[in-house]
């Protein structure tokens, strides 16, 4: 057995981990499926792709164009994620505006929901493939050399980079929802949003506050991807199986569980590359989601129902 | 001056469907209610529908001077009408402070810690556990818990949807004791209750609700009477006499 597979498990299950933590919320806070989950880190990472190049192509004129050694990125892209990040908030605000909050006014069942994300996930790809054609695009043209880092691993310190962000966000985001007024409220609505209102809690505000954070990870998530491989219309939609095996292996609500089950879902799909063969790897999230639900449906940190 | 008062109030789960018909009453500032009736009368129909839990289909409801028809709960809350539901008024998967904590996010920022120890030396049994999880609390500590987070916005107006469901008459006597002391301390409170002789306890005036209309509406001094309140229960006929 090649230890590589441990590092190679833990790069792709950061961007696991971080989107299945914008679903764990969404799902825990707004009680739905929501499969544009996905497509918000597809989004994500072609708003910030757009932004980056208009950045990069000035910075370029400004002869600031060279990547940021050691990494294959310049400075564009530092410079662009928090602008891709509004922007992918403000897609999701907008997306819960004119369909997701249309609906909750009007108590559809969660059923009807999950159906709209899912025809507005469809529309997300379409569109997505218009405006940006379904050619793979890239952050940058740079070759990265993977280094020795021990243990007989290698890793490119670009997929060192995302570890490293991965862990601060998630750090950050527990820290949020553990110790802050804000956290309270969302785990107080996650429990029960009608008695959140009698105790003073503005529900709305919570679920707008929900999808910021949940819209931000998807971006950061899609960057990370785009940056390690490739960026393309359905790149969010092919991690969404992925991603709701992490959020349900970790249980539906638990930020940490949603990142330990998208560490686990990484480190079994390199695994299974590795022992078994790469045309398995998509069925590798799919098992294990089969499993959870058959053995443990509450997932490892999730509450009994 | 009436602390709420209350007209031509309808409320339902289904707008063709209207579970409270029409229902008109005040109550006076520091005065304490009771909301008597059959199960099924449409009690907690009534005073969810006042806290913005439950759609209201008609009729206003006054809060003080001010219309408060079809404000949300939280809007309600912050505006000093406090509720406690019948079911479900604590979070269990929070602890005991943290349930303090989240009431407190109305009151002014510098008041906020010293509120919620006003409310562990008031509920003693609170005060000994606070980073307990409130699921742990037996039911009795549970509904304890339910008044303190009601109480610690010092709401000017209270209302309880059967605070002594499933207690044991010890325990019935205890929350009963603690609503008398927050009566005693000028909070008009609205009582409903299935519980007759503890609602008559404590409150002056009586509401008495069948199928979803006021079926009588007076002093509780005429209630004493079990036979009286009987035939107010099994029919609003009796009541429309009575009333
Ligand atoms: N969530 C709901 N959805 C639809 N109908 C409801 C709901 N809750 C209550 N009802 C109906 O409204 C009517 C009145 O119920 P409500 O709970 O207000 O009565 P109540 O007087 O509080 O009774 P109890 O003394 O048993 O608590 C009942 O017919 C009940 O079936
Ligand atoms: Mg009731």
């Amino acid at each position: 057995m090649n230890p590589q597979a441990i590092i190679d498990g833990l790069i792709a299950g950061s961007t696991i981990g971080l989107g299945a933590i914008g679903l764990t919320l969404t799902y825990s806070i707004l009680r739905f499926a929501n499969f544009t989950h996905g497509d918000f880190l597809a989004w994500g990472a072609y708003l910030t792709l757009t932004v980056s190049g208009f950045l990069g192509g000035l910075l370029a004129g400004l002869g600031a164009g060279a990547p940021l050694a050691p990494f294959s990125f310049g400075w564009g892209l530092p410079v662009a994620l928090p602008a891709g990040v509004a922007v992918t908030i403000l897609l999701t605000l907008g997306l819960d505006r004119v369909l997701f909050g249309q609906l909750r006014q009007r108590g559809a069942d969660a059923i009807i929901i999950v159906m709209a994300s899912f025809g507005a996930s469809m529309a997300l790809r379409s569109l997505l493939e218009f405006i940006y054609s379904s050619e793979p695009q890239y952050f940058t043209r740079e070759l990265q050399i993977a280094q020795k880092i021990g243990l007989g691993m290698r890793a490119t310190p670009d997929q060192l980079l995302t570890i490293a962000m991965t862990a601060l966000l998630v750090v950050l985001l527990h820290i949020v929802v553990t110790r802050t007024p804000t956290g309270r409220a969302m785990r107080a609505v996650s429990e029960n949003p009608s008695l959140a209102g009698v105790y003073g809690v503005d529900v709305d505000h919570v679920i707008r506050v929900t999808w910021i954070i949940g819209a931000g990870l998807a971006c950061v998530a899609g960057v990370m991807s785009g940056l390690l491989v490739q960026i393309r219309p359905y790149m969010g939609f092919d991690l969404l199986l992925p991603l709701f095996a992490a959020a349900i292996l970790g249980g539906i609500g638990s930020i940490p569980g949603a990142m330990i089950g998208g560490l686990i879902i990484g480190l079994a799909e390199a695994f299974t590359v590795q022992l078994i063969g790469a045309e398995w790897r998509a069925a590798v999230a799919f098992v294990v989601l089969v499993l959870v639900l058959l053995v443990r449906p509450a997932g490892l940190f999730g509450r009994a129902a | 001056m009436s602390a709420l008062t209350v007209t031509g109030f309808k409320a339902g789960y289904d707008p063709d469907l209207p579970i409270v018909k029409g229902v008109s009453f005040a109550v006076d500032t520091g005065e304490a209610i009771a909301v008597l009736g059959p199960n099924g009368a449409g009690k907690s129909t009534l005073i969810k529908a006042i806290a913005g839990q439950v759609a209201c289909l008609g009729g206003r409801v006054m809060l003080g001077g001010d219309d408060i028809t079809g404000l949300r709960s939280h809007d309600l809350a912050r505006r000093g009408l406090g509720f406690v539901p019948q079911t479900d008024n604590i979070f269990t998967g929070l602890t005991i402070r943290e349930n303090l904590q989240i009431a407190s996010e109305l009151v002014a920022k510098p008041q906020r810690a010293s509120r919620i120890e006003q409310m562990f030396e008031m509920f003693p049994d609170l005060k000994s556990r606070p980073s307990e999880l409130a699921g742990a609390l037996s039911g009795g500590q549970r509904q304890m818990l339910a008044a303190a987070r009601a109480l610690l916005t010092d709401p000017p107006v209270l209302m309880l949807d059967e605070p002594s469901a499933g207690l044991s008459p010890k325990l019935v006597a205890q929350v009963f004791e603690t609503l008398r002391r927050i009566h005693a301390s000028g909070v008009t409170l609205i009582l409903v209750e299935q519980n007759v002789r503890a609602a008559l306890s404590l409150a002056s005036r009586a509401l008495v609700l069948v199928d979803g209309e006021l079926a009588h509406e007076g002093p509780t001094d005429d209630l004493h009477d079990g036979d009286r309140l009987g035939r107010l229960f099994l029919g609003r006929r009796a009541g429309a006499t009575a009333g």
